[in-house]
């Protein structure tokens, strides 16, 4: 049984009122609330078992290398990795980006190559691929979308060519909401002969994610945008790949021996963890991804998909409304314009009504481009939010309107 | 408590929905582009200035929210067959009420109308919305040609 109270229960931060109104937190897409068990996680490890990983012999840094492995571990079963050597930890999806880019990129991208990409991306899964192409003399490919902010599958495989190294493809938008059909992007890349990374950033919080399945080559996300804490991510990446790949950082805890005429690198993962890494945000991480095990896929899936339902239903009686990004497959996401006002008012209005929403151009300016439009209002749920709340957005709304009209 | 309708005063709805000295000017001898890239907004001015040293005509193009294009209409008019060595003072000003305390009271008979932009204090995040005219007719002035920003 779904019991929204004992959810909302989870998250201390939602029971407030900003300006003199019940929170309506409706930003998840930039980032999820924290539950008090990722507080909890990651204040007992400062409180009790702070000190370096992999290095000390001491019983603290027994317990931090104990807890922080265990994280990794439950990262590795929660993806279907095939072992933990295939799960990387990053500052976030920008960096896991960027290091393949760099890594794999500088290793395997040459002259007359071709990057192929969607016109969906966020800027973090353009800009490295932009600046690897201009490193190489590469050609960065776009794949059109349509006016429900579907990837067009045809012209996408016929951009796929043998010079086609590598795709960057967005699991699921947060400009959009818009689900992508990796399987099948995945298949026709690798029939010929090209790698794929997947940005999980938005999609890994809210479905069941499997790497052996999808057969993806990288997939990559942020903790903070599942439930998890800011600075943290992860790349997972098949082995046999990450194996043949050079290093991206140098430093402490990537290498097995150093001398001034040679250094040996150490094993996977740790030859792509240079330094300390963010233990307490690991820990955090792992407790994020127990808490949404507790919860269930299924669960959160079908609660997120009537919440969207109901806030879609609104929407589209709202007079003056155009949602931005329609796709048949799509997630949490419910982005807007209003007729006479622009998106960037939107937001303060309603937020003096207490409901959080962004405004802006969602680091996906190619995609308001596309929809010839300056920037976009958005709502995105998660599974805490209720209908309640999107009332709120709606009389927010309305309040808007009133103003400018 | 600070209510909406003191951002969102009349003048202002006004000035964005029939902005003043709007579009390009036939005869200009100053432009320049501000870009606010927090929000997307875009401005363009043109400036033209005569003989004398006074700003014979002003106007300003571009897309935005309603505080940057009725900050935008306001600006124009508060400029237009003013001398423009008094553009330096009027832009210190400007940038004084939206930045100061929210306790103290706008000079509004050296502001005038631009006065009713002091709202946006309590919206530190719009401020920038408000100055972005600012800064941009200050690159007209001085021909700079990089784009302005409100940093
Ligand atoms: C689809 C997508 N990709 C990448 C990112 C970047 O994630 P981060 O800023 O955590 O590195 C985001 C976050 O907004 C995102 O929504």
């Amino acid at each position: 049984m779904f019991d929204i109270e004992k959810i909302r229960g989870d998250f201390p931060i939602l029971n407030q009122q900003v300006y003199g109104k019940p929170l309506a937190y409706l930003d998840n897409a930039a980032t999820t609330q924290k539950p008090q068990c990722v507080i909890d996680a990651v204040n007992h490890y400062y409180t009790c078992d702070n000190a370096n990983v992999h290095r000390g012999v001491h019983a603290l840094s027994e317990r931090a290398t104990a807890n922080y492995e265990a994280a990794r571990q439950r990262i590795a079963s929660f993806f279907n990795a095939r072992s933990e050597r295939e799960v990387i930890f990053t500052r976030g999806t920008t960096e896991a980006i960027n290091l393949i880019a760099s890594s794999w990129g500088g290793a395997h991208i040459g002259a007359g190559d071709e990057v192929l990409i969607t016109h969906m991306e966020h800027h973090s899964d353009i800009v490295p691929w932009q600046m690897l192409c201009e490193r190489t003399g590469a050609t960065l490919k776009v794949a059109p979308i349509n006016e429900r902010g579907e990837l067009i599958m045809d012209a996408f495989e016929a951009l796929l060519s043998e010079r086609t190294k590598i795709v960057g493809v967005v699991h699921m938008s947060n400009a959009l909401g818009s689900i992508n059909p990796v399987e099948r992007i995945i298949e026709k890349a690798h029939a010929v002969g090209a790698k794929v990374l997947v940005d999980g950033a938005q999609a890994a919080g809210h479905m069941a994610v499997d790497v052996q399945a999808m057969d993806c080559d990288f997939y990559v996300t942020s903790a903070h945008k599942m439930y998890g804490p800011t600075g943290i991510g992860v790349l997972i990446g098949r082995e046999s790949i990450l194996e043949s790949m050079p290093p991206y950082q140098g430093g402490g805890d990537m290498i097995l021996t150093v001398s001034f005429e040679k250094t040996e690198y150490n094993d996977l993962p740790y030859k792509f963890e240079a330094g300390t890494p963010h233990i307490a945000g690991v820990i955090g991480f792992g407790k994020a991804i127990e808490y949404i095990q507790g919860i269930g896929f299924d669960v959160i899936a079908k609660r997120e998909k009537e919440l969207l339902a109901y806030a879609t239903a609104k929407a589209e009686a709202f007079d003056g409304l155009r949602q931005i990004g329609t796709a048949a497959h799509k997630a949490c996401v419910l982005s807007f314009v209003l007729d006479q006002v622009h998106p960037h008012d939107l937001g303060t209005i309603v937020d003096r009504e207490g409901v959080a929403i962004r405004a802006g151009h969602h680091c996906a300016m190619p995609v308001m481009q596309f929809f010839k439009v300056p920037a976009t209002a958005r709502a995105s749920f998660s599974v805490y939010n209720t209908e309640a709340e999107v009332d709120s957005l709606f009389v927010a709304l309305e309040k808007a309107k009133a103003i400018f009209a | 408590m600070f209510d909406l309708r003191d951002l969102y005063l009349q003048v202002i709805v006004d000035h964005n929905k029939a902005p003043r000295n709007f579009g390009k000017l036939a005869h200009f001898n100053h432009e320049a582009d501000g870009y606010n890239p927090l929000c997307g907004d875009r401005l363009h001015v043109y400036l033209d200035v005569n003989d004398d040293g006074m700003i014979e005509d002003v106007s300003f193009e571009g897309e935005g929210c309603a505080i940057s294009v009725a900050s935008a209409s306001l600006m124009t008019e508060a400029v237009k067959g003013t001398p423009l060595s008094e553009f330096a003072q009027k832009f210190d000003m400007f940038q004084h009420m939206v930045t100061s305390d929210l306790d103290e009271t706008p000079d509004e008979e050296a502001l005038g109308k631009l006065a009713v932009l002091a709202g946006v204090r309590e919206f530190p995040s719009r401020i920038k919305c408000a100055s972005l005219c600012w800064h941009t007719l200050k690159s007209a002035v001085t021909d700079s040609h990089t784009i302005a920003k409100t940093e």
